[in-house]
């Protein structure tokens, strides 16, 4: 795949997420952080301590209560819907825990889903480079399968064949390696790792510590606020 | 699968969906396809049948029919005297005991001189007709041979002698084809016609006819005018004058102008038949009410598959959405789900009613006598795109519903539930 090169990153100025209810939940709380291009930004914290929710405002899958989210540079606070899905088609590319691959389409269909939805390249070209993306990910072989005769490991790696299909300079996960084995979920973290030296913005969620300490930046949650990470040993 | 990528997205997903409910899919599709079909069919038949009908009211019936009444009856000296008051007329009696068309010559003279018009004068009254000690009681219409043979088709559905065998004879009488079996006489007997008033004649049969409309069949008869006003005791009077169009379609106007013209009632033949029209537009509704009902169950059934799809598919809709495809393009997916199945079933439903046509065509009338005669079935393009456009719309509409609540799902309330 290309290497991608943009300066800018991904910023988040003192977001707060309040889901209203009879008793409002506050899910993230004044988080303030900046997320450099060409790095792998972990975020980690208990359970609960809104991790997935700041990813989502990061993804612009969700609207702050208030705060901004700066892309490049850009706020996106005031954006309606349809630039925020053409935001997203464009820019983001998202893998969650498990992996939501359509189950009628196979590998191949469900890496060309991004790219028929943007219609930026013709026919031959997606197919193209669908098939070098899942070359990359050492996935060629499974092209023609259905998600259902793959491996956990392999469903994931299709996922964030999916994720890289328009080619985005922000690349967010959410625990991708929360339903993997030791030796999946490592393989999975060195391709995210790969994707961040190659100069993409990367934000992971993840509760393994381990995985966590790799990466070139943390954030660290706890009750919605960001806190000190604490030390590995 | 080999993806094709020039199909859009949203019709890709929509394909792959039926496909992966197959045996649901096709049930779906069968519905729509025997609604469509039963339409196609079952408005054929009856469409069949009634131009039959009409075909035969058309050609055995005067286009328009003059005859010695007002659409109103004209109003009384006093009431002309004092427009403004409240009057109460009764026990009012008709001035003319011997009714008829006044000035009947004059109008015969100025119809006989507009163009694509015959018309014949007849007098009509009521008469029973003795033989061997029974009686039949008898429509009697006098007519002039010659002029009739050109208003009506009486010439064409004689089938025992001719219509120009009553012209040379003063004495002579055509019968219904059913009356004369009824009553056992046949060409050349003799039989006694009774009037009201008491005038009675011998006459001797010089034709049958036969219309298929059995009203006719079994209870007309034809004699020489002249006779007629003998018999009625109704010396020169006209009460009719039947009138046949070049062309039948302006029946309407022709008689609403003759009307305004001459004064006396003139009624089309949709009027005169107007009871039987009113049969088949009943008959018609009830046809699209019942064959509309069976699409409208179709579109349950796409209602129902659409819903189950929407439901289960929900993680697929939250990605989609997640990735950045807008709530218009998600509902768009399940609206082609519903156009797919509707625009299957349609084409099975044209090939189920045409086949159905076909096998209708094959069945012998009921009634006929002529065992060669078989149901007669009218489709046409426009039936087939009746019941394809209703099918269509149906399956829209069905489909309407689930698909703007799958553009409403929240694709975080998913990932999240998901997680």
């Amino acid at each position: 795949m290309g290497a991608v090169v943009e300066v800018g990153g991904l910023k988040a100025v003192d977001l707060l997420r309040v889901l209203p209810g009879p008793v409002p939940t506050v899910l993230v709380d004044g988080v303030s952080l900046s997320i450099r291009p060409g790095s792998l930004a972990a975020i980690t914290g208990p359970s609960g301590s809104g991790k997935s929710s700041l990813l989502y405002l990061l993804g612009l899958l969700d609207r702050p209560t208030s705060g901004d989210v700066l892309v490049d540079g850009a706020p996106t606070a005031g954006l309606d819907s349809a630039t925020r899905d053409r935001l997203r088609l464009e820019r983001f590319g998202f893998v969650f825990q498990f992996h939501f691959l359509l189950p009628e389409f196979s590998v191949l269909d469900n890496v060309l889903v991004p790219m028929r939805e943007l219609k930026a390249l013709s026919g031959t070209a997606m197919r193209a480079r669908a098939l070098e993306i899942l070359d990359s990910l050492g996935m060629a072989e499974q092209a023609d399968k259905l998600p259902s005769q793959l491996s956990g490991g392999q469903r994931q790696r299709t996922a964030i064949a999916r994720a890289l299909a328009n080619d985005p300079p922000f690349i967010l996960a959410d625990e991708p390696t929360g339903a993997l084995d030791t030796r999946n979920a490592a393989a999975v973290f060195d391709i995210l790792h790969g994707l961040a030296r190659a100069g993409r913005t990367v934000a992971v969620v993840t509760h393994d510590a381990g995985l966590a300490a790799t990466a070139g930046q943390r954030f660290h949650l706890v009750d919605g606020r960001l806190v000190e990470p604490p030390k590995v040993a | 699968m080999i993806p094709r990528l020039s199909v859009p997205l949203p019709i890709s997903i929509a394909v792959a969906h039926l496909r992966a409910r197959r045996r649901q899919s096709v049930v779906s599709i069968l519905g729509v396809a025997l609604g469509v079909g039963f339409f196609i069919a079952i408005s054929g038949m009856m469409h069949g049948f009634q131009s039959y009908f009409l075909v035969q009211i058309v050609e055995s019936t005067p286009h328009v029919l003059i005859t010695d009444e007002y659409r109103s009856p004209p109003a009384q000296p006093l009431e002309l005297l004092e427009p403004q008051a409240a009057l109460d007329l009764r026990r009012v009696v008709a001035r003319d005991p011997v009714r008829g068309i006044a000035n009947a010559q004059a109008i015969l003279d100025a119809l006989q001189a507009m163009p694509g018009l015959e018309a014949a004068p007849a007098l009509r009254g009521q008469g029973l007709l003795r033989r061997a000690g029974r009686d039949y009681g008898v429509t009697v219409l006098g007519i002039r041979p010659e002029r009739e043979g050109k208003a009506t088709q009486l010439a064409s559905e004689m089938v025992a002698g001719t219509l120009d065998a009553l012209e040379g004879a003063t004495d002579g009488v055509i019968l219904g084809s059913l009356l004369a079996a009824k009553m056992a006489v046949g060409l050349g007997d003799s039989v006694l016609l009774a009037s009201p008033s008491g005038g009675t004649a011998r006459l001797r049969i010089v034709g049958l006819f036969k219309t298929g409309i059995e009203t006719l069949d079994n209870g007309q008869i034809y004699v020489q005018l002249a006779k007629q006003q003998a018999i009625q005791g109704r010396p020169r009077v006209i009460n009719e004058i039947r009138i046949r169009l070049a062309e039948v379609a302006r029946s309407i106007p022709v008689a609403e102008a003759l009307e305004r013209r001459f004064g006396y009632k003139a009624a089309p033949w949709e009027e005169t038949n107007s009871r039987v029209l009113s049969v088949f537009r009943l008959q018609n509704v009830i046809i699209y009410m019942t064959t509309g009902a069976i699409l409208v169950v179709a579109g349950f059934g796409i209602f129902n598959i659409i819903s189950t799809v929407v439901l289960e598919k929900a993680r697929d809709i939250a990605i989609l959405r997640s990735v950045g495809m807008p709530p218009a393009t998600v509902t768009r997916i399940f609206i082609v789900e519903g156009m797919v199945v509707g625009a299957v079933g349609m084409l099975v439903g044209w090939v189920v009613g045409f086949g159905m046509a076909e096998a209708l065509r094959m069945i012998p009338a009921p009634g006929s006598t002529d065992p060669t005669q078989t149901l007669r079935v009218d489709t046409s393009p426009l039936s087939f795109a009746i019941a394809g456009g209703i099918a269509l719309l149906t399956a829209i509409l069905a489909a309407w519903l689930p698909a703007s609540r799958a553009a409403r799902i929240d694709p975080l309330a998913i990932i999240r539930g998901a997680a």
